[in-house]
């Protein structure tokens, strides 16, 4: 059986001193019988999808409104502000959820509009020099934290709002950073609360009801928040509300948000009179 | 949820509800129907008939009623290959009621004259449910090794093809049987945990009754 909770992985953790990743593939194997081999596999082919998305992507194209492309070039040829790896990684977010936008093949993680979080703060990190061995692992964990956020919460910005999206990647995402630079179960626990906590609220609303506005630029605060939120987990500091409880207050909070706000395309930048001429333009 | 529905699937973009699962529905389609599609009215409603265009919905069902799965980079060039293969088709859309916003429903006619008629849904993630086929309702994801036998319902008929499964060493997951009136068209639909060999479905033929043999292999 997949996890109901973090906290369960956790005390599993450490009552048998299996890591993480183990840990999720043991639950995986239980409940699909899935072979370790057959389970690699489909995560290499998840890992090399991301850097075929990231080598493959050349800012010549546009998505089919026209509005979305060719952003992740500009960043990467504008002088960096942000430091070399944090300007990589924003690099890296507009690539995957541009190319997304564009109908290339992505990988959703967890969702195709989120698609750009976890693999702009992974390839990065790969370039570096991280192994790949080290990354599989990672993948791994961000998808069993994942799944306990879907199992809790939901990862469907129609259901939750982008904090369900963009948010659960972070959360993910936050969680594999720490575990691929050495941190304990623990840390990723508080790096994944960091990370969600941080965009809780956050409301749906693409403009014409694309995947493009704001989404393609969501994915860059994604990353850049799963980075930090990694670091402070990594550095010791504590989330004082553990992971599972803010998992489920963000369910909370994407029950209560109003429908217009969950990918309707009918309430916040939607609902701007620049977004709904757009969207005039694009549907009459 | 599967672990791969949480990272995967991997699919062209943009959207997993409007593209990848739009794929799937075609897909699906094309496999119960069984053959090359030659004509496909499609009927598209609620979120997909309003924002479908910009998620290339059209293009990914055409794609999968061409049999591509949700990750084939043809997807974006579904318009020219349908002409290509000579495949017409004809999208419309209209209100079908009570249902899912995002459902499509599907009429084809393959290219050697057999038909189909299927309503089906996105639920999220790629997922789908298929809601209908031949005017039966029915509610299956196609997510494991699943069967879908039309057959004409007469007693026995269940009993047969699942001892057929059980000499076979296969494991039923979850079993769904729908009538439209007694002694009319039923149909069969059968989830197993381990992949149907093909010597198993042939012999599902022959079973007194059984109309048809369809079989829809678990999706990556």
């Amino acid at each position: 059986m997949a996890y109901d909770s973090i906290q369960a992985m956790l005390d599993d953790y450490k009552r048998t001193g299996t890591a993480l990743a183990e840990l999720i593939y043991q639950s995986q194997q239980a409940e699909s019988g899935i072979s370790r081999e057959a389970f690699m596999a489909r995560m290499e082919k998840l890992w090399d999808t991301m850097l075929a998305v990231s080598d493959g992507y050349t800012g010549e194209e546009k998505s089919w409104s026209g509005l979305v492309g060719g952003d992740a070039r500009r960043l990467a040829e504008a002088p960096a502000l942000c430091g070399e790896l944090m300007t990589q990684v924003m690099v890296e977010a507009l690539k995957q959820a541009e190319s997304n936008a564009c109908m290339r093949v992505i990988v959703a993680a967890p969702t195709a509009g989120s698609c750009g979080v976890l693999p702009a703060v992974l390839i990065p990190l790969y370039r570096q020099g991280a192994s790949r061995d080290r990354i599989l692992e990672a993948l791994i964990v961000a998808a069993g934290v994942g799944q306990v956020i879907a199992k809790r919460a939901s990862i469907s910005g129609a259901e939750g709002g982008c904090q369900a999206e963009i948010g659960s990647a972070s959360a993910m995402a936050a969680a594999a950073v720490v575990m691929l630079r050495g941190g304990t179960p623990d840390q990723a626990a508080h790096g994944l609360a960091i990370a969600l906590k941080s965009l809780m609220g956050l409301v749906c609303d693409p403009v014409a009801g694309l995947v493009e506005i704001p989404c393609v630029k969501r994915n860059v605060i994604g990353a850049v928040n799963a980075l930090s939120s990694a670091q402070m987990a990594l550095a010791g500091i504590e989330s004082k509300i553990p992971a599972d409880e803010v998992i489920d207050a963000m369910r909370r909070v994407g029950t209560i948000m109003a429908p217009s706000l969950r990918e309707t395309g009918e309430g916040g930048l939607a609902a701007t009179p620049t977004g709904r001429e757009a969207a005039k333009k694009l549907f009459g | 949820m599967d672990i791969f529905d949480i990272l995967g699937p991997v699919m062209v973009g943009p959207s997993s509800s409007h593209t990848a699962g739009a794929v799937r529905i075609g897909n699906v389609a094309f496999h119960l129907l069984g053959e090359e599609v030659a004509r496909a009215e499609i009927t598209l409603h609620g979120s997909f008939a309003s924002t479908g265009r910009g998620h290339g919905t059209d293009r990914a069902l055409l794609a999968g009623l061409m049999g591509m799965k949700p990750d084939d980079p043809r997807i974006p060039n579904a318009f020219e290959e349908a002409k290509k293969r000579g495949m017409a088709y004809r999208f419309d859309s209209a209100d079908l009621g009570e249902v899912h916003p995002n459902t499509a429903r599907l009429a084809l006619t393959g290219k050697g004259g057999g038909t189909l008629e299927m309503e089906a849904c996105s639920v999220g993630g790629g997922r789908i449910r298929v809601r209908q086929v031949h005017g039966l309702a029915v509610d299956f994801g196609g997510e494991r090794p699943t069967l879908v036998l039309p057959h004409y319902d007469r007693p026995g008929a269940v009993a047969k093809v699942t001892d057929q499964l059980a000499c076979a060493g296969l494991n039923i997951a979850a079993m769904q049987v729908f009538r439209g009136h007694r002694g009319g068209l039923a149909i069969m639909v059968i989830e197993t945990d381990q992949a149907v060999p093909e010597a198993i479905r042939a012999r599902l033929t022959s079973v007194c009754g059984v109309e048809s043999v369809t079989y829809l292999e678990e999706s990556e």
